[in-house]
């Protein structure tokens, strides 16, 4: 797989607004930053309200998210190119969900709303209206998706990657340092797993740095290109980032997002958790 | 805006911080006058990413974070800057970021 199969720059989404069979999502926890200015033509997609089940811990169903996409007016012909803000974190995780559900034409603009704002390129208001599709899911691929039993049964044998800040990953903070701090789950990380934060796979601008430099950046961190691998944060946005980076540039095969992420693993009753930096032995 | 007002951001207080909250609050200016929308990343004292937030349309942006020393970097398309604050412990501490 080549990059441009997986990426678009900013440059080429501007040239490509308007081009038949493609669509251009915007993905965000907060989509007031869609509604104050978005990429013409663009629809949103918000990550809480629609792709997360209203009551369990879960995603939207098949149908759901059938449901979901037809309202968009996206068909199972069109090519969607994802981006938002945080750096593309909640557009990353888009990119893995609809890979879970088999939309293989999906792509991600390299640094999302960021490098689109910091270029100065237009943004404006309208209302976009798409005509409703018949939009058809497949079965989850779970190949690509794993669950606490399996992260457990991973500890010392698969890549754990904790793709959290390295104040999370040695129990010193609970989450991001742009979220209060206050949280229900022990503090630290799970035993064998390395600590590459998300952020080292990303430019100042959001775009992703080039192959060469993240093959260097796991490698130097201790990832087994031989092993198969699983990767969290706190709630599986950021390790959906990584997920892109060792999935879909790097091109390992056997890579999952645990999107469970240290939200569950951390309320988990008798697992193993360590704390610290994971280097002092 | 008064520029006297620097070392004590309106945003700062209007939020109910956890008593063992260290915050690190301020604004991004560029020739005194808010930025809005300006990338605002809090960089470790190694220098290491840790968090990131837009400004607000006053230029206000806010981060949880734990005692040390921090760099707060701006980048906006009119220009990037940074700035460096110490937290010694809980609390609200200020901090400005100039861009040019």
């Amino acid at each position: 797989m080549s990059r441009e199969d997986v990426l678009v720059s900013a440059a080429w989404s501007e040239e490509n607004l308007n081009a038949p069979g493609v669509v251009f999502v915007e993905v965000d926890e907060d989509t007031s930053a869609y509604d104050g200015g978005h990429i013409p033509g663009a629809v949103k997609i918000d990550w809480r309200n629609e792709l997360q089940d209203p009551v369990r811990r879960d995603f939207v169903d098949r149908a759901g998210f059938e449901k979901l996409l037809s309202a968009k007016g996206i068909s199972n012909d069109d090519t969607v190119i994802l981006y938002g803000g945080n750096n593309n974190w909640f557009a990353a995780y888009a990119y893995w969900y609809f890979k879970l559900y088999g939309h293989d034409a999906v792509k991600l603009l390299d640094g999302g709303r960021k490098k689109w704002e910091l270029d100065g390129r237009p943004l404006d208001k309208e209302q976009v209206e798409r005509a409703e599709t018949t939009y058809t899911a497949q079965e989850q691929d779970l190949a690509i998706r794993a669950f606490r039993d399996e992260v457990v049964d991973a500890i010392g044998n698969k890549n754990l990657v904790d793709v959290r800040s390295p104040d999370e990953f040695s129990g010193k903070l609970l989450a991001p340092a742009h979220l209060p701090q206050e949280q229900a789950q022990r503090a630290g990380h799970i035993p064998s797993a390395i600590n590459v934060p998300w952020s080292k796979a990303a430019n100042e601008d959001g775009t992703f740095k080039s192959n060469e430099e993240l093959a260097e950046i796991y490698g130097e961190a201790g990832f087994d290109g031989s092993r198969k691998t699983i990767a969290y944060c706190r709630i599986g946005e950021r390790s959906s980032h990584t997920w892109f980076a060792l999935h879909e540039l790097l091109g390992h095969e056997d890579v999952k997002n645990y999107d469970g992420s240290w939200t569950e693993y951390g309320s988990l009753v008798g697992v193993p958790v360590e704390l610290g930096s994971g280097k002092e032995a | 805006m008064s520029l006297d007002g620097c070392g004590a951001p309106e945003q700062g207080v209007d939020i109910t911080v956890g008593a063992n909250e260290v915050v690190l609050s301020g604004k991004v200016r560029s020739d005194g006058a808010p930025v809005g929308g300006a990338f605002v990343r809090l960089l470790d004292a190694s220098g290491e990413f840790t968090a990131e937030v837009v400004s607000s349309a006053d230029g206000d942006f806010r981060f949880f974070a734990a005692p040390g020393t921090w760099t707060i970097r701006a980048l906006h398309r009119s220009g990037n800057g940074q700035a460096s604050v110490n937290a010694e412990g809980p609390g609200v501490h200020p901090v400005e970021v100039a861009v040019a």
